[in-house]
């Protein structure tokens, strides 16, 4: 990422990519295929992960937050680029030679329905990685371990025989996040854990992952399209659009300070939860939907539905550096209210805050 | 399709017009499974005015849907049946209407738009056909009249280009402008009343911002009433002017919006809203509602809400509270209510 960043944690990254691609090649044709496109799904991302912090990634459906997540857990190779694990490069070996390294790093998945296999007890699907990985857990220690999991998430250890319909969406995703947590990763990639939950239910499991995350010092990617679940858990977020990130920065710098034309739509686009500011913010309705991934737009690819595009938004690519017109002062992560002229990494030639959260009419 | 073909004038005999725009009272709706009777509904009352916002807030299995499908009388039936109540449209029970009537009333008095507008279309007809059917079996047009008519309606809810897309089909369109076609179709035979269901639940953010402004434009335009059932407080903050509080089959609390988010007066909508994250409780521990909402078909006794609540005490596991005012167009359902809403619990 950027200096500044770097002396506030003199610490290497547990995770770390750097002009990560993946582009899915669209086939055409029965017998003789030929490859007519690609899905450009993530098209050069980087991103930095420290111990015992959370980076959020936001944006919409198919900008490509669940194929990074695949990436970055060794589900999917990657087209190009490299990802660092633990100071070991897991972008480009086989998949027979990630598979050790999948101990540190274990995805979380959305739906707690058909992410646990309904025939299995939540004992063998809790006890399931130590008969992937055997070694680390001795087979007469399994039982106690997987009682010691479930205690760990908040169910009853008694319950290791029975099946997942017995359970309700958020125990279901609690029996998902002590498979996860099995082989004792350092790092959790949770794609969308709460999406498919009630608010009642969605505040328990957050509050789980919070309080795993402080007391097993673990790092969290935090995949989600809710912008206020991420800014309640995440230290770091990062926005996508198509493939892309447009701008990252802390929690506060997205949120009270956003740069990008994009994030200030998305945020502008949330309703908040108080009749009070019915009116009084500043209101970006977009145009359009988001372009298909095939055929993105060339240069920026926001500026089809941005308002501040020009030409040259057409013709260049703008980069993470752009916006900072090369004057960054240092950034700070312990003071969430940044002074005024935030200048955090914002991939857009004409980047400038505004305050779209709060009432300002 | 010929012998449905009719032009119905008056859809519904001995309108009162000074009756309230819909009344519905003590609701009730049960459904019948493996021989048992599970309330969904357990006495459900609001009334909706013309050109407000009634928003029914719930979480999943509260019994938001159930109570919408029978005010539409769409309701499956089996396994859900309506066992009591009244919905009175212009001071109309509509439930004691026959099949023909109650047929004229939906569309021409009510639409509705659903959730997943997908599986809501026929992906066998184009969009102009299936908004032309309400015109032709309605009001009894010609096809080229209402495909013509389709066009306009389309082109009303923002369909780029509404003229060249009336003849493409659902799949050929994204979730959002599926959504518009959705929202064309519920406006069609322009109807007073329209009931959103999670209208814009599927769809990203940045696109429920246009489909609710769409929908507040062409109610405000049309001053019809507006039910919109959600599960999302923001959504409601935004839009409604009334809200109730669906749990378990009852509605906990109704007040203006105001009310709701500034003085709830039922410990349900006061730990709701305390459930949703927000700035000023950043960094501290989220407030959780604990335990699970009840199974239908084995509910608490007292009050359904008293395992979880906060403020329960042993009166609220044996006495049902009652439905009671604590202010002018405020009331709600918990045995402390006053204390709630003047915030001494």
């Amino acid at each position: 990422m950027n200096a500044e960043l770097g002396q506030e944690h003199a610490a290497e990254p547990v995770l770390e990519a750097r002009d990560l691609v993946k582009h899915f090649p669209v086939q055409r044709g029965i017998v003789f295929k030929r490859t007519v496109g690609h899905v450009q799904a993530v098209d050069g991302v980087d991103l930095e992960l420290h111990a015992g912090k959370t980076l959020g990634v936001v944006g919409e459906s198919g900008c490509g937050k669940s194929t990074l997540a695949k990436l970055l857990v060794g589900l999917e190779p990657p087209t190009s680029g490299s990802i660092n694990l633990l100071g070991q490069e897991i972008g480009n070996l086989p998949q027979r030679k990630i598979r050790p390294h999948r101990r540190d790093i274990q995805l979380v998945f959305q739906d707690p329905y058909t992410s646990l296999n309904p025939r299995m007890t939540v004992g063998d699907i809790v006890a399931e990685p130590f008969a992937i990985h055997p070694g680390v857990v001795p087979k007469d220690k399994v039982t106690a371990e997987v009682k010691e999991l479930l205690d760990l998430v908040g169910l009853s250890p008694d319950h290791v025989n029975r099946y997942p319909h017995q359970f309700s969406g958020g125990q279901r995703q609690r029996i998902g996040i002590a498979r996860a947590l099995a082989l004792r990763p350092q790092i959790l990639v949770c794609d969308e854990p709460v999406s498919a939950l009630d608010v009642s239910i969605q505040g328990q499991v957050i509050n789980l992952l919070e309080r795993l995350r402080d007391e097993l010092g673990l790092a969290y990617v935090f995949i989600a399209h809710d912008l206020s679940v991420v800014r309640h858990i995440a230290d770091e977020v990062a926005v996508m659009y198509l493939g892309k990130i447009v701008e990252r920065g802390t929690a506060a710098e997205i949120y009270d300070h956003p740069r990008h034309p994009y994030t200030q739509a998305l945020l502008s686009a949330v309703p908040v939860p108080d009749p009070e500011l019915r009116g009084r913010r500043e209101e970006i309705i977009l145009q359009g939907d988001v372009p298909s991934p095939i055929n993105p737009p060339s240069g920026c690819r926001f500026r089809t539905r941005c308002w501040k595009a020009t030409e040259r938004c057409a013709e260049e690519v703008p980069s993470l550096d752009v916006g900072d017109n090369g004057t960054r002062p240092p950034v700070s992560h312990h003071h969430p209210n940044q002074p005024e002229g935030s200048t955090h990494p914002t991939a857009c030639f004409y980047a400038e805050e505004k305050d779209v959260t709060h009432a300002v009419k | 399709m010929a012998e449905n073909l009719r032009i119905i004038g008056d859809t519904l005999p001995g309108v009162d017009m000074n009756a309230p725009l819909l009344e519905v009272e003590d609701l009730r709706v049960e459904f019948k499974i493996r021989g048992k009777r599970v309330p969904a509904v357990r006495g459900a009352n609001f009334s909706l005015e013309t050109g407000r916002t009634l928003a029914i807030v719930g979480e999943s299995g509260s019994g938001k849907s159930v109570t919408s499908q029978a005010v539409m009388g769409i309701l499956d039936s089996p396994p859900g049946y309506i066992t009591g109540g009244a919905v009175r449209l212009h001071g109309v029970d509509i439930l004691k209407q026959d099949e023909d009537t109650k047929r004229g009333i939906r569309s021409n008095h009510i639409g509705m738009v659903f959730q997943d507008a997908l599986s809501a279309l026929n992906p066998l007809w184009s969009v102009g056909f299936q908004i032309g059917e309400l015109f032709r079996v309605h009001r009894g047009s010609s096809r080229k009249d209402a495909k013509k008519r389709a066009g306009e309606l389309l082109d009303l809810v923002g369909i780029p280009d509404a003229k060249n897309r009336i003849g493409h089909y659902p799949h050929q369109f994204s979730g959002g402008m599926r959504q518009r076609v959705m929202i064309a179709m519920a406006l069609a035979l322009e109807p007073e009343i329209l009931i959103a269901d999670e209208p814009t639940t599927a769809l990203d953010v940045t696109v429920q911002a246009q489909i609710m402004r769409l929908l507040k434009e062409i109610q405000e335009e049309r001053s019809m009433g507006l039910i919109l059932i959600t599960h999302d407080l923001g959504v409601v903050a935004d839009v409604a002017d009334d809200v109730a509080v669906m749990y378990a089959g009852q509605i906990m609390e109704q007040a203006s919006i105001h009310d709701v988010f500034k003085r709830p007066a039922n410990p349900y909508t006061k730990a709701l809203l305390r459930a949703i994250p927000r700035v000023d409780t950043l960094g501290q521990e989220l407030e959780v509602i604990r335990g699970l909402p009840p199974n239908p078909a084995s509910l608490p006794g007292g009050c359904s809400f008293h395992p979880r609540c906060w403020a329960a005490e042993e009166k609220c596991s044996v006495e049902e509270p009652p439905w009671a005012s604590v202010a002018e167009e405020h009331r709600s359902r918990c045995h402390f209510a006053e204390e709630v809403y003047r915030n001494e619990r």
